[in-house]
């Protein structure tokens, strides 16, 4: 199962190198993984989606817990949570299909950022669910490139 | 006060007591020993590999408790570290290695003698640092050894670049250390420490499986006085040799793929297990869906990451096993239900007697040919089992860890997880340099000792009484003891044909050499090499086809043992 997992960890060097070692030394996976600062500067957050059974799961967990540099491991599956990603896509606009980027651009409130002759290059951002329904849309017209941020999340409320 | 990076990294030493450093000097290293040079409280031990510096560290912490500490230069040197970093981090062994860097300038391009050390040492480290300011280097010295020594311990690596040795600053070593990121738990959850005894006092076929973490924490006096408080029987990891006294009637010795009969019976017909510093390892549980199938099993470890990672645990008790036993201690200690509990489990230690009685350890002893077991029992009755050991990695490792008693903690040193081959003789130097009044044998085979035999070198110039008998077979045995079984006898690159003459090489090197080739000499050069002063090399020439048992195949269920 996926799970979505927010670290907090000290703002200082190496500690991506630990985190991502560490995954790929236990073999667990990494489906994606955001990192940047957060209101400390001191402190930064890594967004980490990976997957795996719940023993799996527990081991992850507890190995990034171990990690000196962790200060606190969030497990935000069942968690009631917004969570978004960015993608930028480049995609055919010639033709008939300038219309449809346009129709679709619309409909899911993305943007355009930069236009070529025959290419528009589209800023999206939304939950996975529409990430995905997006870029299937865009697909028949011709994607040309994507550039996808990974997934970050925080919990709603409080 | 001002003072330069490596006045700072002697004084901080000394400040933290430390009293030796095991090391190997170099460019990047050259101020600190500079500094070192000026300074008395520090003694500085030259090593002959710095494998074997590391190795040493290991020994005099596993002997002593106390935190080893090791110091190289950079590249090559911190590269040679790593095998004894692996070892130490896999044996939670407190060691603290200091490695020389190239200039914060040229890190990154490729200089002379630069490698990255923090990057390669990442998953073979508790934590490891790179010291980017003078300022900063007392307190990292401060941190490594609290980090080192405390929760589960570990090996911590400080890179410092050249430069930060050469630059000032004030010295400043912190009284406490405080690391939001890392606050072991030492205390078990009440709620669950009452659980595991009475799930314990609610079964009828008991057994303590007790791991390193015990020696680790201190907590052979607790182990003993809860166990036999239940009379529990106890088996011990290879870790745990010296754990709880191997005499006692409750010990069953060791278990897993060489361990005893009994210990593996007793595991495979339990109903409840409590697993104390113990991480389930795959040497131990051997097939792990036959692995003690009617068990309830209660872990007890300072490392959640233990918990839950190969077997499902019924109750996690996330803790030091010495503060954890104590709280169980309380719980049992003098109560009606104890004395009841004895007499319900009288059957089951019944029944564990008579697999101690059917199957002994045991081997065949032989009129020409010296049988290794033999050395070992011989080695045990003339040391009366007051030894520390260390030993290689293979067939002499089990049969030390299978032929001597051990019945204190900290007497039994070898590389258990990791399985590294030279360990013994260097991890013997160190802790005979920790213990100083003490007799150390490093009980080695003809491969492994030939793996860090340089250390010799080191063990005379410093005059280190180590006294290493070598099981000599001709080959690399367990190995070979694989090919015999399970590859047809193609004993492929397990023959060593060429092996020196160990007690000329003994000479060579300054240390004395004896040599025993029939069984009725062994007790006499034992004693003789045992006797002699310095370092002594004793050249036992085995059984070559003398094998490990009982032993359970790789990938088999704990009860399909091979038996002598």
């Amino acid at each position: 199962m996926r799970h979505t997992i927010s670290v907090l960890v000290e703002n200082e060097f190496g500690v991506l190198s630990r985190v991502s070692g560490l995954f790929s030394g236990r073999g667990f996976n990494i489906e994606s993984l955001c990192v940047a600062e957060t209101m400390d500067p001191q402190v930064s957050r890594m967004t980490i989606v990976t997957s795996g059974n719940d023993q799996i799961i527990e081991q992850i967990l507890k190995q990034l817990n171990k990690l000196i540099p962790v200060l606190k491991v969030i497990d935000l599956t069942g968690v009631d949570t917004v969570d978004r990603e960015m993608v930028l896509v480049k995609v055919n606009a010639d033709g008939d299909g300038k219309q449809e980027v346009l129709r679709l651009v619309d409909i899911f409130r993305a943007r355009i950022v930069d236009v070529a002759p025959r290419c528009y290059t589209i800023e999206m951002t939304g939950g996975e669910g529409k990430v995905l329904a997006f870029l299937q849309m865009l697909r028949p017209l011709g994607i040309r490139e994507i550039v996808r941020t990974g997934k970050i999340a925080i919990s709603r409320g409080m | 006060m001002q003072m330069t990076g490596a006045e700072i990294f002697v004084k901080a030493l000394a400040d933290l007591g430390v009293d030796v450093v095991f090391g190997y000097p170099g460019g990047a290293t050259i101020h600190i020993y500079d500094a070192l040079f000026k300074n008395v409280k520090v003694r500085h031990m030259l090593c002959r590999h710095e494998q074997g510096a590391v190795h040493m560290a290991d020994g005099y912490a596993r002997a002593s408790g106390r935190t080893g500490v090791c110091l190289v230069t950079s590249g090559p040197g911190a590269t040679n570290t790593v095998t004894g970093l692996a070892t130490a981090y896999m044996d939670s062994i407190p060691i603290v290695v200091f490695t020389g860097q190239v200039p914060t300038l040229l890190i990154g391009n490729d200089a002379f003698q630069e490698a990255d050390i923090v990057g390669i040492s990442r998953p073979c480290t508790k934590h490891n640092y790179l010291v980017k300011e003078t300022k900063d280097l007392a307190r990292i010295i401060k941190e490594a050894f609290y980090i080192a020594s405390t929760g589960r311990p570990g090996p911590v690596l400080v890179d410092m670049p050249k430069d930060m040795l050469a630059a000032s600053a004030r010295y400043d070593l912190p009284k406490e250390v405080s690391l939001r990121g890392y606050r072991p738990t030492y205390e078990g959850h009440p709620r669950q420490v009452e659980s595991a005894v009475r799930l314990l006092l609610s079964r009828e076929r008991p057994v303590v499986y007790a791991g390193g973490g015990v020696i680790l924490s201190n907590a052979s006096g607790e182990l003993a006085e809860f166990s036999r408080a239940l009379s529990l029987p106890v088996t011990t990891t290879l870790m745990g040799m010296g754990a709880f006294p191997g005499s006692d009637p409750l010990s069953l010795g060791m278990l897993g793929m060489h361990g005893t009969y009994a210990a593996n019976m007793a595991i495979s017909n339990s109903d409840v297990i409590l697993a104390a510093g113990a991480r389930f390892d795959d040497r131990v549980t051997g097939k792990i869906s036959e692995f003690a199938p009617h068990a309830k099993i209660i872990h007890v470890d300072i490392d959640p990451t233990s918990i839950q990672k190969n077997v499902r645990v019924d109750i996690p008790i996330v803790g030091d096993v010495k503060d954890v036993l104590r709280q169980m201690i309380k719980l049992v200690k003098g109560k009606k239900e104890a004395t009841a509990y004895r007499g319900k489990t009288a059957a089951w230690r019944g029944q564990i007697a008579s697999w101690v009685k059917t199957h002994p350890l045991t081997y065949k002893p032989s009129k020409g040919k010296i049988k290794p077991q033999y050395v070992v029992e011989q080695i045990h009755k003339l040391t009366k089992g007051k030894a520390i050991v260390t030993t290689e990695v293979g067939q002499n490792q089990m049969w030390a860890a299978q032929f001597y008693n051990y019945e204190q903690p900290r007497t039994f040193l070898s590389s258990g997880g990791l399985g590294t081959m030279g360990y013994g003789l260097p991890a013997a130097i160190g802790a005979q340099v920790a213990m100083p009044g003490r007799l150390v044998v490093d009980i080695a085979g003809d491969g492994s000792i030939q793996m860090n035999i340089q250390e010799l070198a080191t063990a005379v110039q410093y005059r280190v009484p180590v006294k290493v008998v070598i099981l000599n077979n001709g080959t690399l045995g367990m190995v070979r003891q694989w090919q015999e079984l399970f590859f047809d006898g193609n004993y492929s690159q397990t023959c060593l044909p060429r092996i020196p003459d160990f007690v000329k090489l003994a000479e060579a090197y300054g240390a004395k050499g004896f040599r025993a080739t029939k069984p009725e000499e062994v007790p006499e050069v034992l004693r003789k090499g045992f006797a002699a002063d310095g370092p002594v090399l004793i050249d036992v020439i085995t059984d070559p086809g003398e094998m490990v048992y009982p032993m359970v195949p790789a990938g088999a269920g704990l009860t399909e043992m091979l038996l002598v």
